[in-house]
């Protein structure tokens, strides 16, 4: 307890749990409006897809900076979106199996890349396997900096277009038709998507991004029947797993992040689908003893009855 | 002689994919089969804990309850009102940070790294070999594979008739009275013994490209089921072939190179397929227009 406490006090360490904090608000944002416009895997797609443009830019220039990543990640998000809509529109193949030929294929080329820059014998590359699960203890202050800069700005621009999201979300055809640039917003979302998914990869590597982005938007929903506050629930469980998981890996005992993270959204979860009022089991199950009783109650009641009139 | 090994695995491992992810992309469940192949990971951990080897049938056994229970998860929150693919994504990406937490854990005591789980150790697949009455009878992964293949080729051959049926129109073959859910869990048992097969030579994560691209290949090029299932192995132990080729010339992930090799081959299907190619639909859109405008000329002339 006391090793932790100290833990805290580390100024390097809270400035880590800052920014992985910071993440998960913005990943829990975005991926509530993902979740109801039916997208979820798309995030999955889009974060597998990452690593491959990731391994290009660490290819081309050498270095690991956070910028150059953002770029890379961007294209290859781009060209996977390009390539799930192509494949959609123009054969029979649905989108199931648009999005699973995408990812392994991005993901495939990634791993071949990665592997390549490995063997490449670069000394700079020490550390590039690691965004695959993620380990935010090697997260340097500018990295820190810029993620959460990043992650405040996602929020924002989440709160300055929240009506025309909300529109986008449960009737894009009206939206449309007061004028909204539907198909502009539509990208603007997915960009934005991956945008969280290049941020987290440091912190929570591709493979598990996906669940930043779907987990806490599924808890979120399970409590509340109001876009507005299911959005805010969602930040704030994502922010919650963030801090949850990377303070148990910066505990020191060398754990990858990102699966703690995503068990830290998944308990949150859980505890939703148990707990929430109306939705969760346990309103359920109560609703339904409550029914029973007043139904026993009122067979008793009738058989009081019958029996009086008969007696 | 490890060449030879080495691409035998890997068409092996095709070969069992292939039939099995026929069927997925068929139900529209490919992303399923990525869940599947995501949350076998803590079932082969538990299972290699416990008996402390490599190559136990506790591991299949262990692998393929997991696939069961993630199936079965995912549709009981899909039950209680939580969107499909978002159930989805909760399942596998909460099994699969527990599988990766517990290879973490135990990553110092055991010969099963992070590595290995994520793209797989195909290269050193020639030296791990089984004896037999004192007889060197070749690599374990290719008996291992060998054996799930004959399992899914022979499920699939003994029920052919009701899997199709499943597979392409559910209610008919609830009403003729095929137990369809039987069936359902029966194909989704199938996909995790494939994985769990492959998970060795592929890794947990690259298994559902050998799942989904070949079989979506095929599906571009036929319109018989029976012939989809061949195309499909064929094209997959095609991509094995090529990509160690590949892996050997780049000096990269052999697994990732057949994925990428089976990705180039989807490519080429998707362009140039004779009937659901995009250029050669593009091209007969053309040769109709102009027939159209011809025969316009020669009604007005």
């Amino acid at each position: 307890m006391r090793a932790w406490f100290d833990l805290l006090l580390d100024p390097n360490v809270q400035w880590i749990l800052l920014g992985c904090m910071l993440l998960g608000l913005g990943s829990g944002v975005i991926g509530s409006f993902a979740y109801l416009r039916k997208q979820s895997l798309m995030g999955d797609a889009l974060s597998h897809a990452a690593l491959p443009g990731v391994c290009i830019a660490f290819m081309l220039s050498g270095s690991k900076s956070i910028v150059l990543f953002l770029i890379g990640a961007a294209a290859a998000g781009l060209a996977a979106t390009f390539g799930i809509g192509f494949i959609t529109r123009h054969t029979r193949l649905k989108q199931d199996t648009a999005l699973a030929i995408v990812l392994s294929l991005f993901f495939g080329v990634g791993i071949v890349l990665l592997t390549r820059i490995q063997h490449s014998g670069n000394g700079n590359q020490s550390g590039l396997d690691k965004f695959l699960f993620g380990q935010a203890a090697t997260m340097v202050r500018a990295d820190v900096i810029a993620m959460a800069a990043i992650s405040l700005f996602l929020v924002g621009i989440c709160a300055l277009l929240f009506k025309q999201f909300k529109l986008l979300s449960f009737d894009p055809g009206f939206a449309r038709g007061i004028g909204y640039p539907v198909a502009f917003l539509e990208q603007l979302l997915m960009f934005l998507i991956v945008i969280a998914v290049v941020v987290g990869v440091q912190a929570v590597g591709v493979v598990l991004m996906a669940a930043l982005l779907i987990t806490p938007a599924v808890s979120a929903r399970y409590w509340t029947e109001k876009l507005g506050f299911m959005v805010a629930l969602s930040g704030a469980f994502g922010a919650a797993s963030g801090l949850i998981g990377t303070f148990v890996s910066a505990g020191g005992n060398n754990l990858p992040t990102g699966p703690l993270t995503v068990l830290a959204a998944t308990a949150v979860f859980v505890l939703s689908v148990i707990a929430a009022p109306r939705r969760g089991l346990a309103a359920k199950w109560l609703m339904h003893a409550a029914a029973r009783n007043r139904v026993n109650r009122e067979r008793l009641a009738r058989n009081v009855e019958q029996r009086e009139e008969l007696g | 002689m490890s060449t030879f090994w080495i691409i035998l695995t890997g068409a092996l491992v095709a070969a069992t994919c292939g039939i099995a992810g026929c069927f997925l992309v068929l139900r529209r469940m490919a992303m399923v089969g990525d869940a599947i192949s995501h949350s076998v990971l803590p079932g082969i951990v538990i299972a290699f804990l416990i008996s402390g080897s490599r190559d136990s049938l506790l591991m299949l056994l262990g692998a393929a309850a997991l696939g069961l229970v993630t199936v079965f998860l995912i549709q009981l929150f899909h039950q209680s009102g939580v969107q499909s693919d978002a159930s989805i994504g909760v399942v596998f990406t909460a099994l699969f940070a527990v599988g990766v937490i517990l290879v973490s854990l135990y990553t110092r005591d055991i010969d099963l790294d992070l590595d290995c789980v994520l793209y797989g150790e195909i290269a050193y697949v020639p030296w791990d070999t089984l004896q037999w009455g004192g007889v060197d009878i070749g690599p374990k992964a290719v008996w291992g594979v060998g054996t799930a293949l004959l399992l899914t080729a022979g499920v699939i051959a003994a029920f052919y008739k009701q899997f199709k049926i499943c597979a392409f129109d559910p209610a008919l073959a609830a009403a003729v009275g095929i137990p369809v859910a039987l069936f359902h869990y029966l194909l989704m048992g199938l996909v995790s013994v494939s994985t769990v097969a492959s998970f060795e030579s592929v890794g947990a994560i690259l298994v559902v490209g050998m799942l989904v691209i070949p079989p979506a290949t095929a599906y571009l090029l036929t319109e018989s089921l029976g012939r989809m299932i061949v195309y499909s192995v064929a094209i997959g132990c095609a991509s094995s072939v090529l990509g160690y080729y590949v892996a050997v010339l780049l000096d990269a992930s052999i697994a990732g190179s057949m994925i990428s090799a089976a990705g180039a081959l989807f490519l080429l299907a998707l362009l140039f397929s004779p009937s659901h190619g995009v250029l050669f639909r593009k091209w007969r859109m053309k040769r109709m227009v102009q027939m159209q405008k011809q025969a316009n000329e020669a009604m007005s002339a």
